[in-house]
């Protein structure tokens, strides 16, 4: 992996003071890598949306450094952040666009603060919006757009000073999941074509899957979890990771005293219907599916299964010698004491 | 009241009635203008001072509208009775045209600081943050965020102060600044001569409707937000009840 372009270091932030204080983020460390796309995800009030601010500084952090592209943001005066700002750019669940400008103004509203000459201003203005496949609308007020061509805007717009780090705040919360899955290709061809980072601050574990080389899970204003978004979802090794990777909830409790399961995980192999299937053929063991939750990216299979095994103790360690003999697979006892 | 029918009355009073509206305009209009370049900063000033401002400042914010809320609570006669000698200072006459348009505008301009507060606080909080995001300073947010996009509200609201100080210069009347508030008072009440008290009225009723029309024409055409929700109108005998109700 290439050289860190975001590093954020023993970040906390304090709302209010004293008895009513809040405490949203504690001790965050992350490190975001030049180019990748990095996700941010946990459940409403983990403080997601607190920590992107306080990247552009939008919050001020109560203690900690944000450092973005070699520069420490947290250190800079109001003017200078005001500059660096045009490196580090946003777009947002609600769009946020200027409604009394059409798209091409509201396109060439940040050259406009920065003084880019009008003229030039334009010309980058409709490259940008023929970028985001919107250069017929470039006439248009926000008004008469649809939810998904408004954010293609704001995408636009938040590109307008070559900016090398994108960030985006729920960006697809407030889309339906068509759309959303035409924005996220989006992101994701403009951090091929252009290099920028990208970082995503999302509730939904899907976001992730379809987008992220990393993930950070936070979780109470903590960061629970992070690292390769492959290795989270196949070894989630926390409770907050574990409840966004599974939603279902594959868990033991539910099931009746005495079984003896076994947690598969699944981690980009095989499909797992041909394992259920081979372990009947080939053992003549039958297993029982207790509880599964997989899904499958970019022709992978990821997820847990919760698989119940034969009474009989022979053949139990035969079908989990057998599950653990196929690549891509781990499996791991589990044993259910009432 | 079939005086007005006739033609001799218009050549009597035709050219008072001429004057009287012209110096309506006049008060109404410099008032206006001045009353504006005093509410507008102090407006903006509130909206950026708020708890939830850009430039959150307490102290000022607190000061700023314990001062706006004194102005507004004096009644306009009082006030212009209360300000002679400030007036004086200014325009050099404490009656008249020139002596009506000091306590025009010194009691507009709290008015109008509130009316621009409400309509800047229209604003989505959301643009804003987005402007902050992409460097802006204070004054270009105010610049370019704050006053265009609350434009069609800032129109009406404008309607509304208008208005207002119409009304007020009807008040200014009773103690000689002229116009036709002083033409109602003086022949109508005080000579016991109720068509031109009607004429008047009818006018000062026509004077609300052009500017309330106009306004609101102009707020509709610029307003690029589809959502007819935001828009505002107000009925003829909304506007009557306001212009009567003046303090």
């Amino acid at each position: 992996m290439s050289e860190s372009i975001i590093q954020i270091q023993h970040l906390t932030k304090t709302f209010g003071d004293g008895d009513t204080a809040v405490h949203a983020l504690e001790d965050i460390n992350l490190d975001i890598k030049q180019g990748e796309i990095f996700g941010i995800i946990g459940l409403s009030g983990a403080g997601k949306s607190t920590l992107v601010r306080c990247i552009n500084l939008l919050e001020r952090p109560t203690s900690g450094t944000v450092t973005v592209d070699g520069k420490e943001m947290t250190a800079l005066s109001e003017k200078e952040l005001r500059l660096a700002r045009r490196d580090v750019t946003m777009i947002f669940q609600s769009f946020n666009l200027l409604m009394q400008r059409t798209c091409l103004k509201n396109v060439c509203f940040p050259m406009e603060l920065s003084g880019v000459p009008a003229v030039q201003a334009k010309k980058r203005a409709l490259e940008l919006l023929e970028i985001v496949g919107l250069a017929d609308k470039a006439d248009a007020y926000p008004s008469q757009l649809s939810g998904g061509q408004k954010q293609r805007v704001a995408i636009a717009r938040a590109l307008a000073t070559d900016p090398k780090v994108l960030l985006c705040d729920e960006a697809t919360s407030a889309l339906d999941p068509t759309t959303t899955a035409s924005i996220l290709a989006l992101l994701k061809d403009l951090n091929a074509k252009l290099g920028v980072t990208v970082v995503v601050i999302t509730h939904q574990m899907s976001v992730i899957e379809e987008i992220c080389s990393r993930v950070a899970i936070l979780d109470g204003g903590v960061v629970a979890e992070q690292g390769n978004v492959e290795d989270i979802f196949s070894h989630p090794s926390t409770d907050a990771a574990r409840r966004l990777v599974y939603p279902g909830g594959v868990s033991v409790s539910q099931y009746p005293a005495g079984t003896h399961a076994v947690r598969v995980a699944f981690n980009g192999g095989t499909a797992y219907q041909p394992l259920i299937a081979s372990l009947a053929i080939d053992l003549g063991v039958k297993v029982n599916i207790l509880g599964a939750d997989t899904r499958n990216i970019d022709g992978k299979a990821f997820g847990t299964m919760l698989l119940g095994l034969p009474d009989d103790p022979n053949e139990a360690a035969k079908a989990l010698s057998y599950i653990r003999s196929q690549p891509n697979v781990s499996a791991e006892e589990v044993e259910y004491h009432g | 009241m079939a005086d007005l029918l006739t033609a001799e009355f218009w050549t009597k009073y035709g050219p008072l009635l001429l004057d009287g509206t012209i110096d309506t305009l006049v008060m109404t209009g410099i008032s206006t203008v001045f009353a504006y370049l005093l509410g507008l900063p102090l407006g903006v000033a509130l909206i950026l001072t708020q708890p939830h401002g850009i430039r959150p400042n307490n102290i000022i914010y607190k000061v700023l509208g314990w001062i706006i809320n004194v102005g507004r609570s004096l009644p306009f006669i009082i006030l212009m009775v209360a300000i002679m000698d400030f007036t004086k200072l200014i325009v050099g006459t404490k009656i008249g045209v020139r002596g009506a348009i000091v306590p025009l505008v010194v009691s507009a301009a709290p008015f109008i600081a509130r009316m621009v507060e409400t309509s800047l606080a229209e604003v989505d909080a959301g643009v804003v943050e987005a402007a902050q995001s992409m460097g802006a300073s204070t004054f270009q947010i105010v610049w370019k965020v704050y006053l265009p996009e609350a434009k069609p509200s800032l129109v009406l609201g404008g309607a509304i102060s208008i208005v207002t100080i119409l009304a007020y210069t009807a008040i200014a009347g009773a103690i000689g600044a002229g116009g036709l508030g002083d033409l109602a008072i003086r022949y109508g009440y005080q000579r016991r001569y109720p068509p031109m008290l009607l004429v008047t009225v009818i006018f000062l009723i026509v004077l609300v409707q052009l500017i309330q029309s106009v306004f609101s024409h102009v707020s509709n055409r610029i307003d690029k937000r589809l959502d007819s929700g935001h828009k505002k109108g107000f009925e003829p005998l909304e506007l009557l009840f306001r212009f009567t109700h003046t303090k």
